[in-house]
């Protein structure tokens, strides 16, 4: 104890203990869950298939996140007159590998001269998909878009390469496993991209809208009175302005980009969980332990932060899977109607717009629809094993 | 008619059968996970027709859950009787079928409960809610169920039970609400009335109305009683043999008498023993004054009309004065809705109120909230629900914790600890438990808790608002002494608020009586206890020591 805080509590009446050097070691803290969250995770996990959806959708999620290594149209390692190189990361011009006024900017690895400089003086190592979202195939046997290269024989899939059924390049790397779109782009490495884009923007847009609206209900339900009334009319009359028209007409102004879509979205969808935290907030406020901080002389902030927040919490996290997947297909739909990302992303709504102009191609249709069913199902099976999770009923049975 | 078949039936039994009921060896477990608990275990107990039974015993003991197997109204099958039989006319209620049971519900046996204003549907009218059992029972119309209904109002003692008809529980006061389930029960006139601490959520006076009723309507129907209570009081004047339970188990039966006068069980010994005990601190005018509050009143108003505008004020304290020294209790007593928690909040500065306030001197009622802050320090509340007051996510060590860290924001993490650990020792709570959560400790323990939240802080006043009324009786006492024994160490100035009178007289030197926001009596405590001046302190008085109900117009009904 430093001795102005000694000073202070003597001065303060207390008597100051003056403790043995061996009894100044702090008190253990018990890191152990209390036994109602144990209940909750018993609960969570016994929802088998949310759980099971969870650890699927964790996979999926993180597999994604390093889709630069799994579907790229650069290698992942190349050795190169004995250096290592990482073309994923970092962006090496032409003239790393030969010396020429031609050369260009970026190197472009699928091109087999620079291939061939640099397997003459070391190797590289491809990721299993040697396409990336934007990628075009210049080699389809068929104008795109071409149906999945499994369903051809192998020389109609070499047609196009230079050397026929011999090119080194016509090799199961450079397959189109789900076909290609209608301007010759992998499906695949699309539906990777454009699965890490939807539930990063989901993600960042729930997280965003929680923490305003958290803030926004937790105001208006501590305080109550004129602000609660004041801010309760505001949000009724802006949840009546319709979003998807107002959306439509910014981005007429401007391509909206990821961040502006983004703080579009943000201004409209706080609003989803001011309800429920308010709620929370104005029953909460009348507990006798609320009373009793209050009595100690904590100041609000604290006693919203530390003793209100935890009770709405549990609203709060059962509702947060489901405004996930309404960001998602929120997103989604804006991309399908081309009011969303700018042209040329990885976006699963493009690609059901595609899919819906291309009927012809049935496995544009077919991979958005599983990747965009199959996302929203796990979302959704979470979702309800979280809420099996805080239900008290549950917990206190 | 069936039902009415069947109950003569039942009568005929009687005759031969003296035991209108008889519970042998039941048992009742609760089932939780892999978990298994036994709530009651082996007991054994008859009820003789026109006869009361009384089940005592602290919270936990199992006198709910009997009352409840009965009826077999336990969650079924988390619970379960692994062994027993209630047999009711040579019936086993446990054996019944859910339809059987139905026809015995509300029938032949009917059950009044602890909280009147949860036990009514609150979008019934009172009509609908007492003629539902009659129709349902009896396959009565609606005009002769109009006219028992109107009947049962008369005979529960509800004036001008036509005007009542068409109430909502919300417009009915506790008592009448209690009379109304009441009335609820006795629809069917029953052979066994359960009553489950049917007055524990009312004041002294409408308890003692209520009591009353319930005695001369057994009188006049012959029924038996089942009555669940914990206050030895009401068992020693009302029922005719007793049962102790604890821990599921009945130690000790026989008639009320005996037991009451020759104690055989340990357990018995202690509950009687339990009544709160000990002096209040004497008197002494030389001390210095605290808290004093002059004229004080917290009026809310009553607003009407498109512009909002004051019509009237609902006067929640009325210009009261208030003065408390140091090492001395003010109490205040009255019934529920008389003002006294508003009065003890206005006095604090929790809520706003006009008149001077003064806190060891100082002004403190033109303070703001801010600068109200330090002095928060001096000043302390006990709440009376231990389970509400103390936050579930936070353990014992925060929650005790939590005024150090506003008041001395400087102080180290370890002598805080130091600070919060010696503060549990000496409220009688063992310190290595304080990084633990409040759900795991007793009801007694917890409001130690609370206790040692307000104490920590070493504050001169303490406002204690029904701090032991939601504890059993032996805790009760046990609360009353700790608090007797941290005002002597400390010098502290008491404010307490009570409707429970016993306490009071254990604890306070002088006493407020309120009544509707005024004083309607006040001075030393043995003056207001023994020689009380004003009729209405006079009833209170009565219902409060011997349950005796006081002529009409003197207390609220």
């Amino acid at each position: 104890m430093d001795s102005q805080a000694r000073d202070e509590l003597e001065t303060a009446g207390y008597d100051v203990y003056n403790p043995l050097p061996e009894e100044t070691v702090p008190p253990p803290v018990k890191m152990r869950m209390s036994p109602i969250n144990q209940r909750r995770l018993a609960n969570f996990k016994a929802n088998k298939r949310g759980y099971w959806s969870l650890w699927i959708f964790l996979v999926l999620f993180v597999l994604t996140l390093f889709a630069d290594f799994l579907a790229n149209d650069r290698p992942v390692l190349v050795y190169f007159k004995g250096d290592f190189l990482f073309p994923t990361v970092i962006d090496y011009p032409e003239d790393r590998f030969y010396d020429d006024e031609l050369a260009l900017a970026v190197t472009d690895y699928r091109d087999p001269f620079i291939q061939d400089l640099i397997n003459e003086d070391g190797w590289m190592i491809w990721p299993p998909v040697r396409y990336n979202y934007r990628t075009v195939n210049r080699e389809i046997p068929t104008t795109a878009p071409t149906p999945p290269s499994w369903t051809m024989d192998k020389e109609t899939r070499c047609k196009q390469y230079p050397l026929g059924v011999d090119d080194p390049n016509c090799i199961i790397g450079n397959w189109n496993w789900l076909g290609t779109d209608d301007q010759a782009r992998d499906v695949l490495a699309r539906v990777i991209y454009g699965f890490r884009v939807s539930v990063l923007f989901g993600l960042v847009l729930t997280l965003a809208s929680s923490v305003i609206g958290i803030a926004a209900g937790a105001v208006q339900g501590y305080y109550g009175g004129l602000i609660d009334l004041l801010s309760q009319r505001f949000i009724e009359i802006w949840t009546a302005v319709p979003s998807l028209y107002l959306i439509m007409i910014v981005s007429s102004f401007f391509i909206p980009g990821f961040w502006t879509l983004f703080l579009i979205l943000l201004a409209f969808s706080w609003v989803a969980l001011v309800g429920v935290v308010r709620a929370e907030f104005l029953r909460g406020r009348n507990f006798e332990y609320i009373a009793a901080a209050r009595a100690l002389g904590v100041s609000n902030p604290v006693i919203m932060w530390r003793h209100l927040l935890p009770n709405a919490m549990v609203a709060t996290l059962t509702f947060m899977p489901f405004i996930l997947n309404g960001s998602i297909s929120t997103l989604t739909a804006l991309d399908f109607l081309g009011f969303g990302l700018p042209a040329g992303s990885a976006s699963l709504g493009e690609m059901m717009a595609q899919g819906k102009n291309n009927l012809s191609a049935p496995w544009l249709g077919i991979s958005g629809f599983v990747v965009i069913s199959l996302m929203l199902s796990l979302l959704i099976f979470i979702g309800e094993a979280v809420r099996d999770a805080f239900d008290p009923r549950k917990t206190l049975a | 008619m069936r039902s009415t078949h069947a109950k003569r039936w039942l009568e005929r039994v009687n005759m031969t059968d003296k035991a209108l009921i008889s519970v042998k060896d039941l048992s009742v477990a609760f089932t939780q996970g892999d978990e298994k608990t036994l709530a009651v275990d082996r007991i054994s107990f008859d009820i003789k027709k026109g006869e009361t039974v009384a089940l005592v015993g602290e919270s936990g003991s199992g006198k709910s859950v009997t009352a409840l197997s009965v009826l077999k109204l336990l969650p079924y099958p988390s619970a379960s009787h692994p062994t027993g039989e209630i047999l009711m006319n040579g019936q086993d209620m446990l054996k019944a079928d859910d339809s059987e049971m139905r026809k015995i519900r509300g029938n032949a046996v009917s059950m009044i409960f602890q909280e009147p204003m949860t036990s009514l549907n609150p979008l019934h009218s009172v009509e609908r809610q007492i003629s539902e059992i009659l129709k349902i029972h009896r396959g009565m119309g609606e005009t002769q169920a109009r006219q028992r209904v109107l009947e049962l109002l008369n005979q529960v003692g509800i004036r001008e039970p036509e005007k009542r008809l068409k109430s909502f529980p919300h417009q009915l006061s506790g008592g009448q609400r209690q009379r109304v389930m009441i009335a609820m029960a006795l629809a069917n006139e029953p052979e066994l009335l359960i009553a489950d601490e049917p007055t524990t959520a009312l004041d002294v006076t409408v308890q003692a109305q209520i009591l009353e009723l319930l005695k001369q309507i057994q009188r006049q129907q012959g029924m038996a009683m089942l009555f669940i209570t914990h206050d030895l009081g009401i068992v020693r004047k009302f029922s005719d043999r007793v049962c102790v339970m604890t821990d599921g188990k009945i130690v000790e039966q026989g008639p009320v008498a005996d037991i009451f006068e020759r104690p055989q069980h340990d357990y018995t010994k202690h509950l009687l023993a339990a009544e709160p005990k000990g002096e209040p601190p004497a008197t002494d005018n030389s001390k210095p004054i605290v808290v004093q509050a002059d004229d004080l009143k917290v009026w809310f108003p009553v607003k009407r009309g498109l512009l909002r505008k004051t019509v009237d004020h609902i006067k929640a304290v009325d210009g009261i004065d208030v003065k408390v020294r140091q090492g001395q209790t003010l109490g205040i007593v009255g019934e529920s809705g008389s003002g006294k928690t508003t009065l003890g909040l206005a006095i604090l500065r929790m809520i706003s109120s006009t008149g001077r306030i003064s806190f060891s001197g100082q002004d403190i009622q033109e303070n703001s909230w801010k600068e109200m802050r330090p002095l928060r320090r001096d000043m302390q509340i006990v709440f009376q629900d231990p389970f509400g007051a103390l936050s579930p996510r936070m353990s014992v060590a925060d929650i005790v914790g939590e005024g150090l860290k506003v008041h001395f924001p400087r102080i180290s993490a370890e002598e805080r600890d130091r600070k919060v650990a010696s503060t549990l020792e000496e409220v009688g709570l063992d310190a290595s438990t304080r990084n633990r959560y409040p759900h795991e400790f007793s009801g007694g323990q917890r409001q130690r808790i609370s206790i040692a939240r307000a104490m920590v802080l070493e504050p001169k006043f303490v406002m204690l608002d029904e701090p032991t009324s939601a504890l059993d009786m032996s805790v009760q006492a046990q609360v009353v002494d700790l608090l007797r024994d941290l005002q002597k160490a400390h010098g502290l100035a008491y404010l307490f608020i009570s409707h429970d009178l016993k306490v009071v007289r254990a604890l306070a030197n002088e006493v407020i009586v309120m009544r509707q926001g005024k004083v309607v009596e006040s001075g030393p405590s043995e003056q207001i206890f023994d020689a009380p001046q004003t009729d209405y302190t006079k009833a209170l008085m009565a219902a409060a020591f011997r349950l005796e109900t006081a002529p009409e117009g003197v207390v609220n009904a």
